[in-house]
């Protein structure tokens, strides 16, 4: 399987493969924090978020499997992809920094999950409206956890908002990409959302949230683009390394 | 995890109401910055498996608790008093959680 092979997905399949990825693919990065975070209790709250993304990962990818009909299963898609395969944001695979940076990642990432997962409660496609229904009281947990802890860090210690200042520097690059236009987003009107209908009400949240916080919103700069049609940082590959290795090396192991 | 960020952080007691009708039980404790972080790492750590439908959280230093030196003078006079005991009544079928 090669970097053409999101061309060929229907645009459903393709769809379903975007947001499962982006869930999969943080879910990965949080996970990282088992055993690293400050303190034992936030290494279990990390690993919550990180389990509700992989669940809302492997409805996704099941449903881009079953729509494709071409015999992958969601293992398939996660285990046995090459990185020009996914469909992730660049912001879902960029490394976890430090607490700052991961936490101004989760707060920007999970705003725009609840935006999105909002507007697919009315999707026209059952699936996608049921996973939306679930996953946006998760994402809503999600959001506001990174909110609690990105105003404590903002409005501070100096030490602590020079900190979140720097994290929220580093992944705002990654911000525009979330709403770019998406060739299978456009392909389904009424099943999909547009991802630049998502932006004022992401606009909205995230510019309280740091005001509060007495953070100031970085300027636009440098910004990523091209997550979706699958090219990706180098983050990506070393992270994929160590999720597939297991999958790969020993095809078919269970426990 | 270092000392001193264990230290920074105090100790909440978790209280968790299993379903409606029934009292907060006692269910364990954590490190929290504040009272709004502890709420939150409280339902992390002992209600996600669908455990409760409410969470209380109190700061451990202001629970006042006996010296375990006074154990006879407090628990010691209950012991030969039969008749505090309500075992006199028949409970009626139907009536739960007593």
């Amino acid at each position: 399987m090669s970097g053409d092979g999101i061309r060929t997905l229907p645009p459903l399949a393709a769809y379903a493969l975007a947001l499962g990825d982006d869930a999969l693919i943080l879910s990965q990065r949080l996970a990282e924090w088992v055993a690293h975070a400050p303190q034992i209790e936030e290494d279990v709250a990390l690993a919550n978020i990180a389990l509700d993304l992989l669940g809302q990962a492997r409805i996704l990818l099941s449903y881009a499997g079953e729509v494709e009909s071409a015999g992958r299963d969601e293992d398939d898609l996660a285990y046995l992809r090459d990185d020009r395969d996914f469909r992730n944001v660049q912001l879902a695979e960029i490394g976890n920094g430090d607490f700052a940076v991961t936490m101004a990642r989760q707060l920007v990432f999970s705003a725009y999950q609840y935006e999105l997962y909002t507007a697919l409660l009315d999707s026209a496609d059952a699936t996608i409206a049921g996973l939306a229904g679930k996953a946006v009281k998760e994402v809503a947990y999600h959001r506001d956890h990174a909110t609690q802890w990105v105003l404590r860090l903002g409005d501070g210690t100096s030490v602590s908002a020079a900190r979140m200042q720097a994290g929220l520097d580093q992944v705002w690059p990654f911000v525009a990409e979330l709403f770019d236009p998406d060739d299978a987003a456009a392909r389904l009107p009424g099943v999909a959302a547009d991802p630049a209908t998502l932006r004022p009400a992401w606009e909205r949240y995230v510019t309280a949230v740091l005001s509060e916080a007495t953070l100031q919103q970085p300027e636009p700069g440098w910004r990523s683009r091209g997550g979706r049609a699958g090219l990706h940082t180098e983050y990506l590959g070393h992270l994929l390394a160590e999720m597939q290795h297991l999958h790969r090396s020993h095809p078919g192991a269970t426990w | 995890m270092t000392e001193s960020s264990k230290r920074d952080w105090p100790l909440w007691e978790v209280f968790v109401r299993a379903r409606r009708g029934l009292s907060h039980q006692h269910v364990g404790s954590l490190h929290a910055p504040d009272a709004a972080m502890a709420l939150r790492n409280a339902r992390d750590v002992y209600t996600r498996r669908g455990e409760g439908v409410s969470i209380w959280v109190v700061p451990s230093a202001t629970i006042t608790a006996n010296s375990p030196d006074e154990k006879d003078a407090f628990f010691d006079p209950a012991l030969d008093k039969a008749y505090r005991h309500p075992t006199f009544y028949d409970v009626p079928e139907g009536a739960k959680h007593l």
